[in-house]
C-alpha cells in the first residue's frame, strides 16, 4: 500500500480498518542470493538499496530479535556530516543527502527535521580547530558556518555564556544537520525492502557461518541452515562475535553508550547543541522530551546498560551548558552496544572469506550513517568493489597504516 | 561497578581508568605481523574478560581485573605487577 493523502482520507472515512501490515514477517527459504545478517537500520537499508538500486530481489535480512531492536531504536536521533577527514565526510555527506530525500524515496514519514547542529567552542584553540573543520566540510561539499558569540546568542540566548570556566565563544553550525524519527527509519526501510521482495526474517539468530574452500556458502541459524551466494554482516555492537564465526578477529572492542530523555516539556531547544568543553549533546524530540547523551562508559561491555558515573558526568555537562536543565526531571536512560574501532572510523569491506562482507566499527556514529551505510554496502555486495564514497574505510587500513583517525587518539577504542 | 583494589579495598569504578585487554603480550618490535596483531586486533569476547584498570584517583596501581562484560560483575582484581612477576 502506497501512503498518500488520498489513502489517509480513505482510511479516515472507513474507520482506519483497512491498514495492512507494513512488511511481511517472512519465514526463511532454503537459499538466497544474498543474506544480510542484522535487521537494524544498516542491514535493512542495505537490503532496500540492493533491491532498489541494483534490482536484486532474492535477499533475506536475518534478525535475531525484532527489527529495530538494537541501536536504531537506542540512539539520540541526530544526523550531521560535520567531520574533519575527507574519508569520513564523503560517506556522511552522502548519507545526509540521502536523508534529505529519504521520505519521498521510501514513501514513509521518518520526520526528517533539518533543525541545525551547533558545536560550541570555548577557547581560541578550539575556535581555530572548528574553523579548520568547517573549511574541510565545505571543501568536501557539506555546509558549515562559523558563528561568534553573538551569533550563538541569537539562536540560544539561554545558554551559560559567561560560565567562569568554559565561557561560550561561538560555535560551528551545520544547518542541514538535525534529527530524525529513528524507529520510523527501520520501519520505512523494512517496508520498502519487503515490498520489493526482500524477506525480512525476525527471531532468526545466526549461530554459524558455513565456509567451503575459503568461500562463504551459507549460515546456520536458530531457524535452520540457509544457503547463500553472498553474506553481508551488519551487526555493529556484536561484530566481533559474528565475525568470529568466520575465524576473524577484528580491530574492534564492544562498548556501551548511554542516552537519556527528560520528561516532556514545551518547545525550548529548537536545534541540536553540543557542549565543547565536555562531552554532552542535546536536542528536543517532537514529543517534548529533552534527548541527550555524552561519552561512552569506557570499558568493554555487552550489557546494553551502563553505570552511574557516566549518568552523573552527562548531567554535569548539561548543567554547565544550560543550567535551566536542572529544573527538568530525567525520565529514562538506556544503553546500546557500539563497535568501537581502533581509529574511530567504520569498516566497510570484503573479508578474507570470498562472498563474506563486513559493515562494522561505527563507534557512536552509526545512526546518522544509516542511509549512506546501506547505500555503499549495497554497492559493495552487488559489485564486489567499494563505493567511491567509502573506498578508504577498508579493513586492511590498520595493517597498511592508512588509518582514519578523526581525533588522533591512536589505537585506544575507548578514547574515540 | 566497584573494583576491589588490593591496596584500597572496594572502590567505585569511576576512580579508575580503563586500559583494555590484559591477555595480550607485546611481541618483539621487529615482528611486524605480531605487532599489528597486538596493537589492533582484539578477541572482544562475550562473558569473562581480563583487562587492565589503573587506579588514578587512588593508589596509582595497575590492576588486572577479571570482569563479566555481559553483566558487569567484577570477579577478581590483582596487581598487574604481581601477575607479571609470577
Amino acid at each position: 500500500m502506497r501512503y498518500s493523502l488520498t489513502s489517509l482520507l480513505k482510511q479516515t472515512l472507513t474507520g482506519h480498518k483497512g491498514w495492512t501490515p507494513q512488511w511481511r514477517d517472512a519465514a526463511p527459504k532454503a537459499e538466497y542470493d544474498i543474506i544480510i545478517v542484522g535487521g537494524g537500520g544498516h542491514g535493512l537499508a542495505t537490503a532496500y538499496y540492493l533491491a532498489k538500486e541494483y534490482g536484486l530481489r532474492n535477499i533475506a535480512v536475518l534478525e535475531k530479535s525484532w527489527i529495530g531492536s538494537g541501536n536504531i531504536g537506542r540512539n539520540t536521533t541526530i544526523i550531521r556530516s560535520n567531520y574533519l577527514l575527507s574519508e569520513n565526510i564523503s560517506l556522511y555527506e552522502l548519507s545526509l543527502k540521502l536523508w534529505e530525500g529519504l521520505e519521498q524515496d521510501f514513501n514513509y514519514n521518518a520526520m526528517v527535521s533539518q533543525r541545525g547542529v551547533l558545536n560550541l567552542y570555548h577557547s581560541d584553540g578550539q575556535r581555530d580547530a572548528y574553523a579548520r573543520r568547517g573549511n574541510m566540510m565545505r571543501l568536501n561539499g557539506a555546509d558549515s558556518e562559523l558563528l561568534d558569540r553573538e551569533g550563538v546568542r541569537k539562536l540560544y540566548p539561554f545558554l551559560n555564556f559567561d560560565a567562569a570556566r568554559f565561557p561560550i565563544q561561538g560555535g560551528l553550525l551545520q544547518k542541514r544537520g538535525g534529527t530524525v524519527r529513528h524507529d520510523a527509519v527501520a520501519w520505512g526501510y523494512a517496508r520498502g525492502a519487503s515490498d520489493r521482495g526482500v524477506d525480512v526474517i525476525q527471531n532468526c539468530e545466526v549461530t554459524g557461518i558455513d565456509i567451503v574452500d575459503g568461500r562463504a556458502v551459507g549460515v546456520q541459524t536458530s531457524r535452520g541452515a540457509i544457503r547463500a551466494k553472498k553474506i553481508g554482516l551488519a551487526v555493529a555492537g556484536s561484530s566481533s562475535r559474528v565475525a568470529a564465526m568466520a575465524g576473524m578477529r577484528l580491530p574492534i572492542e564492544s562498548h556501551v553508550l548511554q542516552a537519556f530523555v527528560s520528561e516532556g516539556l514545551k518547545p525550548v531547544i529548537p536545534g541540536v547543541i553540543t557542549f565543547g568543553a565536555g562531552h554532552f549533546y542535546i536536542s528536543q524530540s517532537d514529543k517534548g522530551g529533552l534527548v541527550f547523551g555524552g561519552d561512552i562508559d569506557g570499558y568493554n561491555s555487552y550489557a546494553q546498560r551502563g553505570n552511574l558515573p557516566v549518568v552523573e558526568d552527562v548531567c554535569e555537562g548539561g548543567m554547565a551548558l544550560m543550567p535551566a536543565i536542572g529544573r527538568a526531571r530525567m525520565l529514562r536512560n538506556w544503553g546500546g552496544l557500539v563497535d568501537m574501532s581502533m581509529d574511530g572510523s567504520p569498516i566497510i569491506d570484503r573479508t578474507h572469506v570470498k562472498g563474506l562482507y563486513l559493515n562494522a566499527g561505527w563507534c557512536y556514529g552509526g545512526f546518522k550513517a544509516t542511509p549512506g551505510s546501506g547505500f555503499v554496502f549495497a554497492h559493495l555486495l552487488a559489485k564486489d568493489e567499494p563505493h567511491p564514497a567509502a573506498n578508504r574505510l577498508l579493513l586492511d587500513r590498520f595493517l597498511s597504516g592508512h588509518i582514519v583517525d578523526e581525533k588522533g587518539q591512536g589505537a585506544q577504542p575507548n578514547l574515540h | 561497578m566497584r573494583i576491589p583494589c588490593p591496596y584500597c579495598g572496594s572502590r567505585d569504578a569511576s576512580e579508575f581508568s580503563y586500559s583494555g585487554d590484559a591477555t595480550l603480550t607485546r611481541p618483539a618490535p621487529d615482528n611486524a605481523d605480531a605487532m599489528f596483531d597486538y596493537v589492533y586486533l582484539r578477541d572482544n569476547p562475550v562473558g569473562v574478560h581480563r583487562e587492565y584498570w589503573y587506579h588514578d584517583a587512588g593508589c596509582h596501581a595497575w590492576l588486572t581485573v577479571t570482569r563479566n562484560v555481559s553483566t558487569h560483575e567484577v570477579i577478581d582484581a590483582v596487581l598487574a605487577h604481581d601477575e607479571a612477576a609470577s
